[in-house]
């Protein structure tokens, strides 16, 4: 299931200075899997140690944030496009 | 005098020069301005401040600007006010109404941060500013965008208040109007910001932005003279205001400018159809459940609120509470606070008064300590929300006969 990831700022670093990157994945839960194997680290900045999506970053599935939908057990579909958004921002 | 040290990862506390940037690159934690206090103890004192100018920026020492204010140089310094009338109406002894419903130039407390986002932007030679809004951000960006001859592009949600609207477009901005809710307004503009090179008052200047609202922190307690209420009702939508306000008191204590114990309670105020931070300090959590918002106070629905965290973390460490306000409960408020003191504010000062009453009747807030509302935005951008609930007024031709009928009228209805 290729799927377009959209890589903020403070992640590239990882991604070889790439803003978007294809990955596969059935789910979130398994896209982040993929990512980490293409980008050793990647994972660890996503999810906190007990496996959950860290407190201030955001993830969206075709511009949904996927906490609306099934969170990490969110299914993905060819052609769905993912984006990693630091969480702060915003106010008013 | 050297004051400032760069920012600083609120989360790890892992350290980056003063930039442009929000968010730290390793733990995704927002970044904060870190101050020198030991250079500002000793300096910053009341005195020092008293001989400022009648604006925000007496208290410019505590602020991230280090050169020339570029613009706003007239924004705070608003009322307090003392509201008996209000006071005797929910059987309390003392409250009063910090009034940015009249913050000029763009009537609400928004310029507080505005004015130093847009002189940081400045101070980091940028052209172009930007913002996603809920409204009063966006009349204030345009506004100091003018003055400090900048462009700026306004992202709002399309179905925003007539007024808001109109309130940004006369500063003649690049105003995006966005099919969707705010925080996906919100969400597309990190994307943006990611992507071009543009000052995000909100997003990439957040850490200069936020600090603005301290001033508003600063003002209470220094119109209150130099004293802490024991309550503070403050409404929330990113949750950045109630965690700056109580961050401007204990910068206030740090540098020794107030006396005796932090005792100040901070409460949260929020709509029950957008209202995830209350929802959090009612059920004693520190996860953030988003919601898609559903309310009149149009300036305080954000479902994803970005200091949601720490405006509960705020409520708890400071032994305060949260309150969820109906849309009727919401224009009761307008009208009580009108009716009273004579103060017209927006829907969101309505959820804030209407939050302080059922606090108070809950007992959460005793009758009998001190208790500053925070009214921040102005009623006559928001009069779509008293449509039809005002209309009762006498029409007569010009004649003193037909008044002197109308008269006679109204005493009979409220014999």
């Amino acid at each position: 299931m290729p799927v377009l990831v959209r890589i903020p700022t403070p992640l590239r670093s990882i991604t070889k200075g790439q803003s978007e990157v294809q990955a596969k994945g059935d789910t979130v839960e398994g896209l982040v899997d993929d990512l980490d194997r293409q980008f050793p680290g990647l994972r660890e900045r996503l999810v906190d140690e007990s496996g959950e999506l860290r407190r201030f970053i955001n993830v969206y599935v075709n511009e949904e944030d996927i906490r609306f939908l099934q969170s990490k057990k969110t299914a993905l579909r060819d052609g769905d496009q993912v984006s990693i958004v630091p969480a702060i921002a915003g106010g008013r | 005098m050297e004051k400032l040290n760069g920012l600083r990862c609120r989360e790890c506390g892992r350290r980056y020069p003063g930039a442009p940037v929000h968010v730290c690159e390793f733990c995704f934690g927002p970044l904060e301005v870190d101050y020198r206090y030991d250079a500002l103890r000793g300096v910053v004192t009341r005195e020092s401040i008293a001989a400022g100018p009648p604006s925000m920026w007496r208290y410019k020492d505590l602020l991230p600007v280090d050169g020339d204010v570029a613009v706003g140089h007239h924004v705070g310094f608003t009322p307090l006010i003392r509201a008996q009338n209000l006071a005797d109406e929910l059987g309390c002894k003392e409250i009063w109404i910090k009034n940015d419903s009249v913050c000029h130039p763009s009537w609400s407390f928004k310029d507080r941060v505005v004015s130093v986002a847009v002189t940081k932007a400045r101070e980091f030679g940028f052209d172009t500013v930007a913002c996603a809004s809920t409204g009063n951000l966006a009349n204030s960006v345009a506004a100091h965008a003018a003055e400090g001859r900048l462009k700026s592009f306004i992202f709002i949600p399309a179905d925003l208040e007539q007024g808001k609207i109109l309130a940004t477009l006369v500063y003649s901005p690049t105003l995006v109007a966005v099919h969707g809710t705010y925080d996906e307004v919100n969400r597309l503009c990190s994307e943006i910001a990611d992507k071009y090179h543009w000052a995000f008052v909100n997003v990439n200047f957040r850490p200069y932005y936020s600090e603005g609202s301290k001033t508003y922190g600063f003002e209470i307690v220094e119109q209150l003279g130099w004293r802490t209420p024991g309550h503070i009702v403050v409404p929330c939508a990113g949750g950045s205001l109630i965690t700056k306000i109580w961050k401007a008191i204990k910068e206030l204590k740090t540098l020794g400018l107030i006396e005796g114990p932090m005792a100040t309670k901070m409460h949260a105020a929020q709509a029950l159809g957008c209202g995830p931070i209350v929802t959090m300090i009612k059920n004693d959590t520190d996860v953030l459940v988003p919601v898609r918002p559903n309310t009149i106070a149009k300036s305080l629905a954000i479902g994803n609120p970005a200091d949601g965290y720490y405006a509960y973390k705020t409520a708890k460490e400071t032994g305060g509470g949260g309150e969820h306000t109906t849309d009727e409960e919401i224009i009761e408020g307008m009208l009580l606070l009108a009716r009273t003191e004579g103060i017209f504010t927006e829907t969101a000062g309505g959820v804030t008064v209407a939050a302080t009453k059922k606090l108070v009747e809950a007992g959460v807030i005793p009758r009998h300590e001190s208790i500053v509302v925070c009214i921040t935005g102005n009623g006559l951008k928001t009069p779509d929300a008293l449509y039809g609930r005002l209309d009762a007024h006498v029409k007569i031709k010009p004649s003193l006969s037909a008044f002197d009928r109308a008269l006679a009228d109204l005493k009979s209805q409220t014999a």
